[in-house]
């Protein structure tokens, strides 16, 4: 058997994990896994910052549900990658990042670039190594891919130190993976199986409140199968929106802080909550205690942790949601399929009182709900959507109606500001025929910009719509609410020229300043595919995101617009 | 409320720091936490005493660490609880017969003698502990170091159900 280093062991068993693109940036640390990564198939996207390729293999996670792979080096670099670490485990998302060390010999004495990588990354992680054994490699790097994508998907870093990157091994296939207490549970229980079903067969006002674990579990079908078999109407959070049609006649749209009134509504009368994949997070629950109060609990997730964490369990569930659908499609079998009459009615009366509204005026300002609803007309809503974070997050997540899954990208939990950018790269490079258009604040934008660099240099042909409110309008909107008017900290008052930017990193840039050039700016847009497009938009900095449910809140409390600020408390 | 939970852990570097950090970080206290080897290779035990109103999250979080094998909650009114003391009492001369007194009463031992003050070692029930030292402070409690709580469930033959294992 021939003698290979560390480092080549290393890029050898990515390859065997099927891994085609790494996001990273090299140095002193990690260099010796930049050799061979020169000369093996898989791609390297050299990202301007480590948060960047971070969220770049986010992206790409996001959008093919394979596993995303970032790369950095120790110190610096370890620590840049810590805010998608912390993102992508906050969110699901399956990646492995790979960080560089000093030398074993170094470790503790405060050597050049020396962070205490696996320390800090402990709590922003789902499990981490720090490998000190040459020959553990490819057995490390197949469990950090098991873990990643298995049972509740999340982040995975392996630490290298310089010196194992160095030592020479011989190649040892990774044997079976036995992880003696790592088991996620794939199959629900029979018996809740059936109490399930047979409290959907009595539920006289059933909601199905669904989330990232649909899409997770790619159980979009087996979802859609058993919503109509069951006649239930579909809710689908921040995190999960594309696992369920928007244009389905059983769609609520989604719930929570911003979510429709029908859904938001509908959550509050039900007597029957069939969550799946959702974690009950304050953005949805509003104030806890009075959150959906006459509903019964199911809750499907794969992570037992989530069931009983915040609302407790009528009937709990553990396992892969798209298993448990079928389980729940084949124990209803036999039954048929409720009319819900009264229920169906009512919803589709709030849905028809209550839609989504905004007043654009064809000499005023343009509204940033107006460009969505124009982007999704001119693209016939055929897109990947990735968000940044902000109002324009919300208004994207509201006005574009999706139809599949990975097809809408954002930070939901971390919230993380700057992740437009970068994870529209990694989706674009995951998925390079598709449409990639991210939808992005100002302040968002200002945050990760440099990787338009990455962008331009690699040919990944993104579009990047910036919302351009010359503020961070999410701050402002919660000044102008909550805290008098004050606008603390939060209006940019600059004069950045996006078109500029745009050309000098090597992107084309459009701008749009008035409502009738939204539409040809972005046509504009769609018909450049040779390079990176950066769209300005100069949008009303006046406008909010509404409805609202103030934080706290109760969920029966809806500001339903700019009208209705007088519900106030 | 304080729980006894006995943890199965993978003998591996941070795994101690991965159990502590996760307790903080979901807002946990630890009243005390002993760790060592068992009797499988490879594997350690940690006695972990929390206190928590419940500890259904608790354990649930603690899962979820990879290196994390198996949780059982031990019931305080069924299980072996012990902790060692060393506890160090101000004894100058003329008190000396009445501490040995009391020490004798609760099997301390006498490991070291100083002029102005007596080292006891004591092992057992925490409660026997705690008994103890309230018997000595009245003499001035020069140090003192207690190990973590450690805990064994008994075998179950006249109480079974008593040990939950969670899965
Ligand atoms: C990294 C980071 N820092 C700060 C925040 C707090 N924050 C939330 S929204 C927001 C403003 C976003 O502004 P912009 O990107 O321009 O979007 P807009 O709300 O104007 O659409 C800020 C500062 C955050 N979410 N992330």
């Amino acid at each position: 058997m021939s003698t290979i280093t560390g480092a080549q062991a290393l890029i050898t068993a990515l390859e065997h994990e099927g891994v085609d693109v790494v996001f990273g940036v090299p140095g002193g640390a990690i260099l010796p896994a930049y050799d061979p990564l020169h000369d093996s198939p898989i791609r390297h996207i050299l990202a301007r910052h480590e948060q960047g390729a971070g969220h770049m293999a986010e992206g790409y996670a996001w959008a093919t549900g394979r596993v995303g792979v970032a790369m950095a080096t120790s110190g610096p670099g370890a620590t840049n990658l810590v805010t998608p670490l912390a993102d992508a485990l906050m969110d699901s998302v399956p990646i492995v990042a790979i960080t560089g060390q000093v030398p074993t010999s170094a470790v503790g004495n405060d050597a050049f670039q020396e962070a205490y990588t696996t320390g800090i990354t402990m709590p922003a992680t789902k499990h981490n190594y720090f490998v000190t054994d040459v020959d553990e490699i490819p057995q490390v790097v197949r469990e950090a891919f098991h873990i990643a994508s298995t049972g509740r998907p999340g982040p995975v870093l392996i630490d290298l130190p310089k010196n194992v990157l160095t030592a020479t091994t011989t190649w040892r296939e990774p044997g079976e993976i036995s992880l003696a207490g790592y088991k996620p549970t794939v199959d629900g229980h029979p018996r809740r199986v059936k109490e399930a079903v047979d409290l959907i067969a009595e539920a006289q006002r059933p909601v199905l409140y669904v989330g990232g674990g649909i899409i997770k579990a790619n159980a979009s079908a087996e979802l859609r199968r058993f919503a109509e078999l069951v006649n239930v109407p579909v809710t689908t959070t921040l995190m999960g929106r594309g696992a369920f049609p928007d244009d389905h006649r059983l769609s609520l749209g989604m719930p929570g802080m911003h979510g429709t009134y029908t859904a938001i509504t509908a959550l509050q009368k039900a007597d029957l909550l069939i969550a799946i994949g959702v974690r009950f997070d304050d953005r949805v629950t509003g104030k806890v205690d009075t959150f959906a109060p006459h509903a019964k609990v199911i809750h499907v997730d794969v992570d037992p942790a989530e069931i009983g964490k915040v609302r407790t369990a009528d009937v709990p569930i553990v396992g892969d949601a798209r298993r448990i659908l079928t389980q729940l499609i084949e124990a209803w079998a036999g039954r048929e399929t409720p009319d819900r009459h009264p229920w169906l009615d009512t919803i589709a009366a709030w849905k028809r009182d209550y839609p989504l509204r905004y007043d654009q005026q064809p000499d005023g300002p343009i509204k940033p709900q107006f460009v969505i609803e124009e982007l999704y007309r001119l693209t016939d809503g055929d897109a990947t959507l990735v968000a940044g974070v902000g109002q324009h997050q919300m208004w994207a997540s509201q006005f574009w109606r999706f139809s599949d899954p990975r097809r809408w990208i954002n930070s939901g939990g971390l919230g993380t500001m700057g992740f437009a950018i970068p994870a529209a790269i990694g989706a674009k490079v995951g998925r390079p025929d598709d449409l990639v258009y991210a939808i992005d604040g100002d302040g968002s934008f200002q945050m990760t910009l440099q990787e338009l660099i990455t962008a331009a240099s690699e040919g990944i042909p993104v579009k990047v719509a910036v919302f351009n409110n010359r503020s961070y309008g999410m701050v402002t909107q919660w000044q102008k609410l909550f805290y008098g008017g004050k606008l603390s900290a939060s209006v940019l008052g600059d004069d950045v020229d996006y078109v500029k930017i745009a050309e000098g990193l090597g992107c084309a840039g459009l701008r749009a300043e008035t409502p009738d050039e939204v539409a040809p700016t972005l046509e504009k847009s769609l018909a450049i595919d040779d390079r990176p497009v950066v769209v300005e938009l100069v949008v009303d900095p006046d406008e909010m995101v509404f409805p609202m449910v103030p934080a706290g809140a109760s969920n029966d409390e809806v500001i339903l617009g700019p009208d209705d600020l007088g519900a106030l408390p | 409320m304080k729980h006894t939970l006995s943890v199965l852990v993978e003998d591996r570097p941070g795994v101690l720091a991965r159990v502590a950090s996760l307790l903080a970080r979901r807002g946990f206290n630890i009243h005390s936490l002993a760790v060592g080897p068992t009797a499988e290779p490879g594997m350690s035990r940690m006695t972990i005493v929390v206190d928590a109103p419940e500890l259904e999250q608790v354990k649930k979080q603690l899962h979820k660490l990879v290196n994390v094998v198996r949780i059982t909650e031990l019931d305080p009114a069924t299980a072996l609880e012990r902790e060692i003391m060393l506890v160090r009492v101000a004894a100058p001369a003329g008190k000396r017969g009445e501490v040995l007194e009391i020490a004798s009463i609760f099997k301390a031992t006498a490991v070291d003698v100083g002029p102005s003050s007596m080292c006891f070692q004591i092992s057992g029930t925490p409660a026997k502990i705690n008994d103890f030292l309230d018997l000595v402070r009245p003499y001035g409690i020069v140090d003192l170091v207690k190990s973590g709580r450690i805990a064994m469930a008994r075998e179950q033959k006249t109480k079974p159900g008593r040990l939950r294992a969670v899965n």
